[in-house]
């Protein structure tokens, strides 16, 4: 597309010469246009996510979010660096109210809250963006093979996606727990990820469905293509803000799923995490005792990491649709 | 008709496939809950001998017979209520301590879902119809900010400030203890009572899901042309608002309704955990804390049952309400 809106004023030699520019030879060659004049390819990993950030970066609400996940991301990376004491070291007075040395006080084992608050956020952030990431790769390949299968695969699979929706989530969690036997925070992780997906699932299905009778795939599969490359090179990269936005919803959902587990002691409730520090804060009633802290600095970080996903996935549309992004 | 036949059809495929995971996921995991048992047993201290562990097997449904004639066993014990002892209780069996604990957590999730889904809707309806106005971005913003809010970080504040601090309400249980549930008035009251806090809990996390869907529905319907021709012909505000736009918003609202229950199902585990409410939730946790499978198979069966129920309910319900999705 030409337009001639951009006009160049230069002057050469006293003489007043327009040089008229098409808009899009303006814009300086940059990543992002020169992937809008190549066919559309997955860039590396690591290009990929600081494209989608700098473009996150421009939504208001985006912007919030990065920063509270970058904070929490942050944390993570330092923790050792930051905590100032040991999480798991039981060395100090139990039942302590925020002091000098302990900032937020001392669990009734003698830990320190600060150092485990800090250490926990590193299994929140994992337990959320693993379990999220799991959820969302089987809802991707869920999703896109039964929108790209009409027929029998297409019924199999959305019946399935449909029970899996409507199976009520955290009694389904606790059930599959339970069996397992197991408490680590990995298990939690996969329970987690491997119930949360038939919502993304049926999205991406749909969207599919839709974009399988667009002359591009069509013309795709009609030159020979193999089917799974048709699905992976032509309809994938179509549907990155579908994709990234199931993410950040699993993501959510993750945080709070996780901490409900390890809040009512499934999971292993010796890990140090923000659910395990609720769920002893509870055990030791630490309201009565007047430990507060102990309940409001764990449920906050919990209310903002999900609210982080839940700001960053308003900007999300924007990635995939340059018009939504605001000037 | 065919609309519903099909839906009739989906129902009882639906149902049988979620009584069929119900028996599938046990048998799948590793270990055998006979063994668990039995393990719970020798450890408090009880005589294991062989008498006993077929007893147990027996009564778990896991004799040595072949998966089939298990499965038919299974499926017959549903159709004859017949769901087994618990060990949770002392002499009580499955089906007797579920129908005491049903009462309470169908009260409480019942008028919680339906007084969540119409305030929900009205701030939502309210939201839409003006919004970029100051109340539009209050009602979106608490709402976001909420939908962060694991339903038990919520419970435990209202706990601290209603109940422990300024001593408004009950801190703890269904009915105050020493009582006799009875359906008296006075038995009632105190009952009520005891519920507002878990009710309260319940509603605000799940309030955030119906006003962002009922605003954004508005929002779509609104660009509609009878919309601009109702303007046109100077019908009031408060017509076009009501009976043209939130009416037609309200549909897809209804079929979001199963997915809205699931979570308040999911939410009213933690709330009767946190309220020492006398739920099936409690149940629940007390049948997982003490490995007590039949219970805690059945309670999950039974959520699940009653769930597929409402979302099938309103699927038809659906259908009566909109003649377009009968075609």
């Amino acid at each position: 597309m030409i337009s001639f809106r951009n006009k160049r004023r230069d002057i050469i030699k006293g003489v007043t010469v327009e040089i008229v520019v098409a808009e899009d030879d303006a814009r300086p060659l940059n990543e992002e246009s020169k992937s809008s004049y190549n066919r559309p390819k997955l860039p590396g990993p690591f290009v990929f996510i600081l494209r989608a950030v700098s473009t996150l970066w421009r939504n208001k609400k985006s912007r919030v979010g990065l920063v509270i996940l970058g904070f929490f991301i942050f944390v993570s990376v330092m923790a050792p660096i930051l905590a100032p004491h040991s999480a798991t070291a039981t060395n100090f007075k139990p039942y302590q109210n925020p002091n000098a040395t302990n900032w937020l006080g001392t669990t009734g084992n003698g830990q320190d809250v600060l150092s485990q608050m800090i250490y926990g956020t590193r299994v929140s952030l994992l337990v959320g963006l693993g379990a999220g990431l799991l959820a969302t790769l089987i809802a991707l390949s869920i999703g896109l093979v039964s929108g790209y299968r009409p027929g029998i695969v297409d019924e199999v699979l959305s019946f399935t996606t449909n029970l899996a929706l409507v199976l009520p989530g955290l009694p389904l969690m606790i059930v599959i727990a339970t069996y397992l036997r197991s408490n680590s925070m990995w298990m939690i992780l996969f329970v987690i990820g491997f119930t949360g997906w038939a919502t993304g699932a049926r999205v991406i299905r749909s969207q599919t469905a839709t974009l399988r009778s667009r002359d591009f795939v069509s013309a795709a599969s009609f030159s020979g293509e193999r089917l799974l490359r048709v699905v992976f090179k032509e309809i994938l990269p179509n549907m990155v803000s579908l994709a990234a936005a199931s993410f950040f919803g699993a993501a959510t959902a993750a945080v709070i799923a996780a901490s409900s587990l390890e809040f009512l002691g499934i999971g292993n409730p010796n890990t140090v995490s923000w659910g395990s520090i609720l769920y002893w804060a509870e055990n030791d009633n630490a309201f009565l005792t007047g430990q507060w802290v102990l309940v409001f600095a764990p449920g906050i970080a919990i209310v903002l990491l999900s609210l982080s996903f839940i700001l960053i996935n308003f900007g999300i549309d924007t990635l995939s649709n340059p018009r939504l992004r605001e000037k | 008709m065919r609309y519903f036949v099909r839906k009739v059809g989906m129902f009882f495929v639906t149902i049988w496939a979620a009584v069929t995971l119900n028996f599938v996921v046990p048998r799948l995991m590793p270990g055998s809950p006979v063994q668990a048992t039995l393990m719970r047993l020798a450890a408090s201290g009880q005589v294991v001998t062989n008498a006993t562990k077929r007893a147990i097997e027996i009564q778990l449904g896991l004799p040595h017979t072949s998966l089939l004639i298990q499965y038919g066993d299974y499926l017959l014990n549903i159709f004859r209520f017949r769901f087994g002892m618990t060990y949770s209780i002392t002499d009580e069996s499955v089906s007797r301590a579920i129908m005491a604990a049903a009462p309470w957590t169908l009260v409480l999730v019942g008028t919680t879902t339906v007084l969540a889904f119409l305030v929900g809707t009205m701030l939502g309806v309210y939201a839409g119809w003006k919004r970029q106005s100051r109340v539009d971005s209050i009602v979106t913003v608490g709402s976001t900010v909420f939908s962060a809010f694991p339903p038990f970080f919520l419970g435990l504040l209202l706990l601290y400030f209603m109940g422990f601090k300024y001593h408004w309400l009950p801190l703890t249980g269904g009915y105050t203890p020493g009582l006799t549930p009875s359906l008296s008035l006075s038995f009632l009251g105190n009952a009520f009572i005891h519920s507002i806090l878990p009710a309260i809990t319940l509603i605000i996390t799940s309030l955030a899901g119906w006003v962002l869907g009922m605003r954004n529905n508005m929002i779509n319907t609104l660009g509609e042309d009878y919309v601009l021709f109702g303007e046109a012909n100077g019908l009031r505000d408060k017509t076009i608002a009501f009976l043209y736009v939130a009416r037609n918003a309200l549909l897809p609202n209804v079929t979001s309704f199963g997915l809205a229950l699931g979570s308040v199902i999911g939410g009213s585990v933690l709330v009767e955990s946190i309220f020492g409410y006398p739920g099936v939730g409690s149940l629940l946790l007390t049948a997982v804390n003490n490995r007590d499978y039949p219970l805690m198979q059945t309670i999950f069966l039974m959520i699940t049952v009653s769930m597929l129920v409402t979302i099938f309910v309103a699927d038809l319900l659906y259908g009566l309400l909109d003649p377009r999705v009968r075609q």
